[in-house]
C-alpha cells in the first residue's frame, strides 16, 4: 500500500473568501493545514513610489485607496505626517472632525469585518444588517465629502469643507416604488444637519449591536467555528507585530488613542476592551465592544461640535487654500491658490512617522524629505501585513474550513497589504 | 450548580438560536429598506463627485479661460489642455480631455478651476461603447454641462458657504 502523502492546495487567488485577491499555498495532510504559505502583491500599484512622484497634496486621495474599507483613517494618517514635518496642528474643530471621521471610520470597517468573517463562517443574515447599517454611514461620507468611499477629504492643516447644514433627501419622484408615506418616514431623520443624522444613527446603533450579539455572540455554530481558532498568546502576538485588535484580542491593552492620543483623544472618553484567549472568538468580543466604544466616541464629538463652531483649516495660505470668494477678489489670494494647485509646498528638510489606530491596528506612513515638494521617501506601514505573515503560524494543525476563520479574523484587505 | 442546570436547559432547548431567529423573524414585518435602483434612485449629496462637465457662462461663452491649474493638480493626470488666443483675441482651449478612465473622482480640478468651469456633476450613470469612448473630450463635457446646468449651479449655490 502506497503512503499518502501531503498534497498542496491554493487557495486563491480568486476564491471568494479570500477577501481580495489572497492567493494562499496550502500544505495539506488530510484536512489539516501542515503549512500555510500566503502569497502577496497581486493588487501592487506602487502607492509609495507614486508618492515620491507628487506634490505632497496631491498624493492624499490615493491614500483612501490603501486599506479600501477604512478610507478616511489612511488619510489621517498621511496628512498627520505631513503636519508633523511642516510642525503644524490643525484648528481644534478639524480635530474633532477628523476623530468624529475616524470613527464613523472604524464602525464601517468593523461592520464590513463581521459581515464577510460571518458570511465566510456561515451566518448569511450579519452580511445583510451590517451593509444596512454602512448605507447610512456612507452617506455620511458623501453628505460631508461628496464620494462615498474615496473620500479625500482631510487635508493638511485640517479638513476640506465644514459639515454640511443638510442631508440629501429621498424624493417621490425618484422612487416610484413608494409611498409618499414611506418617503416621510426616511427622510425622518434627514431634516435636520449632517450632525443631526449622525446622532440620529448613535442613538440606534447600540440596538443593531445587541441584535448582532444576538444572532452570534452564544449562537453554537458561531462558537463552535471561532472559540479556540487561530490562538495567539500574548508574547507571540508581540513579537510576531501584531497591532490593533488582533493584539488586543490577546489580552494587551495597547492602543494608540490611549498610549499616545492623536488630536482630540486625550479629550475624550472611552475605554479599550482587551480580550483574554486570544482566538477569533475573543476577538470578535473585542470588535463588537469597539463598535459601542466608537459610538460613544461618535456622541461625544457631535456633542461638542454642536456647541463649536469655528474654523475647520488652517488660515495659513502657504499650506491651505484661500476660500474660493477671497480667491476670486484678491490677487495675493490667487496667487497662493495657482502656488498652491501647480507645486504645492515645500516641506522643511527631516522625517516623520505619523501612526494612527486604524480600524485594523497601528497605520504608519513614514516619510523622508530633502525639502522640495515631494517626498524623497513615502514608506506605509499597514497592519494588515504584520497580520497576514502569522497566517501559517495561526493555522497551523487547524482544519481547512478555519482557514478561513482566521483570514476573517485578520481583517485583511489587501489595498494596504499590496499598496 | 443552578447556573450549570440553567446552562444545560437552554442549550438543551436551542435557546440561542430560537433567539436569534426571533430576530431574523421580526425583521420579516419591518419596512423593507430595499431600493429597487435602476427604477429608484437614493438621494445624492450636493457635494457629489460624479461626472465632469464644462460649464457655461449665462450668455453661452464658455468659462474654461485655458489656465490649466486642474492640468497641474490632476494627481491622476488624466486631463489634456491645449490652448491658444482666439479670433477674437480671448484665450480659450482648442482641446480640452478629461481621460475618464485615469480619473480617480478625487475633485481637485473642480476645487483648483478659478472660474469655476470644469465641474462635477450628480452624474454617475455613463458608459462607453467601443475603445475610447471614456476619454471627454471638449465637446462632450460642454454638452454635459449645458444639459445639467441648472443642477450644477444649484449644488454650487448650496455648497458656496462652505468653500
Amino acid at each position: 500500500m502506497s503512503e499518502i502523502r501531503n498534497y498542496t492546495l491554493n487557495f486563491g487567488p480568486q476564491h471568494p473568501a479570500a477577501h481580495g485577491v489572497l492567493r494562499l499555498v496550502l500544505e495539506m495532510d488530510g484536512e489539516v493545514i501542515e503549512r500555510a504559505d500566503p502569497h502577496i502583491g497581486l493588487l501592487h500599484r506602487a502607492t509609495e513610489k507614486l508618492a515620491e512622484t507628487k506634490p505632497f497634496n496631491q498624493s492624499m486621495p490615493y491614500m483612501d485607496r490603501l486599506d479600501y474599507v477604512s478610507m478616511m483613517c489612511n488619510e489621517h494618517a498621511y496628512v498627520m505626517a505631513v503636519e508633523k514635518l511642516l510642525g503644524i496642528t490643525p484648528p481644534i474643530r478639524a480635530q474633532y472632525i477628523r476623530v468624529l471621521f475616524d470613527e464613523i471610520t472604524r464602525i464601517l470597517n468593523h461592520m464590513l469585518w463581521i459581515g464577510s468573517h460571518s458570511l465566510d463562517v456561515g451566518a448569511m443574515t450579519m452580511f445583510l444588517y451590517a451593509f444596512r447599517e454602512r448605507e447610512d454611514l456612507m452617506d455620511c461620507y458623501e453628505a460631508v465629502s461628496g464620494a462615498r468611499l474615496h473620500a479625500a477629504y482631510y487635508r493638511v492643516g485640517g479638513v476640506y469643507r465644514d459639515l454640511p447644514d443638510r442631508m440629501p433627501q429621498y424624493k417621490l419622484q425618484t422612487m416610484p416604488n413608494h409611498s409618499a408615506k414611506d418617503i416621510e418616514r426616511m427622510n425622518g431623520n434627514r431634516q435636520g444637519s449632517l450632525l443631526d443624522f449622525i446622532e440620529d444613527f448613535t442613538n440606534r446603533f447600540p440596538t443593531y449591536v445587541d441584535e448582532y450579539e444576538t444572532l452570534l455572540t452564544d449562537n453554537r455554530i458561531w462558537k463552535q467555528r471561532t472559540v479556540g481558532i487561530g490562538v495567539v498568546s500574548p508574547e507571540r502576538a508581540q513579537q510576531l507585530g501584531f497591532s490593533g485588535p488582533m493584539l488586543r484580542g490577546s489580552g494587551i491593552a495597547w492602543d494608540l488613542r490611549k498610549k499616545q492620543p492623536y488630536e482630540t483623544y486625550a479629550d475624550l472618553d472611552f475605554d479599550i476592551p482587551v480580550g483574554v484567549n486570544g482566538d477569533c472568538y475573543d476577538r470578535y468580543l473585542v470588535r463588537i465592544e469597539e463598535l459601542r466604544q466608537s459610538n460613544h466616541i461618535i456622541k461625544q464629538c457631535v456633542d461638542w461640535l454642536r456647541k463649536n463652531p469655528g474654523p475647520v483649516i488652517l488660515d495659513d495660505h502657504k499650506i491651505s487654500p484661500p476660500k474660493r470668494e477671497d480667491m476670486k477678489g484678491d490677487m495675493e489670494s490667487l496667487i497662493h491658490h495657482f502656488k498652491l494647485c501647480t507645486e504645492g509646498y515645500c516641506v522643511p528638510q527631516g522625517e516623520a512617522y505619523a501612526a494612527i489606530e486604524h480600524p485594523k491596528g497601528e497605520f504608519g506612513i513614514y516619510i523622508v524629505s530633502d525639502g522640495a515638494n515631494k517626498p524623497y521617501r513615502m514608506k506605509i506601514r499597514a497592519p494588515g501585513f504584520a497580520h497576514l505573515a502569522s497566517m501559517d503560524e495561526m493555522s497551523r494543525g487547524h482544519m481547512l474550513a478555519d482557514v478561513v476563520a482566521i483570514i476573517g479574523t485578520q481583517d485583511i484587505v489587501f489595498g494596504e497589504i499590496d499598496r | 450548580m443552578s447556573n450549570n442546570v440553567v446552562d444545560y436547559l437552554q442549550r438543551l432547548t436551542l435557546s440561542e438560536l430560537f433567539k436569534g431567529m426571533g430576530v431574523t423573524g421580526r425583521y420579516l414585518f419591518e419596512p423593507k429598506i430595499t431600493v429597487q435602483y435602476p427604477e429608484e434612485k437614493t438621494p445624492l449629496s450636493h457635494r457629489f463627485r460624479g461626472h465632469h462637465a464644462l460649464r457655461r457662462y449665462p450668455n453661452g461663452e464658455e468659462r474654461c479661460i485655458a489656465c490649466k491649474l486642474c492640468e497641474a493638480v490632476c494627481p491622476a493626470l488624466a486631463i489634456t489642455i491645449e490652448a491658444e488666443p482666439r479670433a477674437d483675441g480671448s484665450r480659450r482651449t482648442t482641446r480640452y480631455d478629461v481621460d475618464m478612465y485615469k480619473c480617480i473622482f478625487c475633485g481637485f480640478c473642480e476645487e483648483a478651476c478659478p472660474v469655476d468651469a470644469i465641474v462635477e456633476t450628480s452624474k454617475f450613470e455613463y458608459h462607453g461603447e467601443i475603445r475610447g469612448d471614456l476619454v471627454m473630450t471638449k465637446e462632450k463635457l460642454l454638452a454635459i454641462g449645458d444639459e445639467l446646468e441648472a443642477s450644477i449651479a444649484a449644488n454650487r449655490a448650496l455648497d458656496a458657504p462652505y468653500r
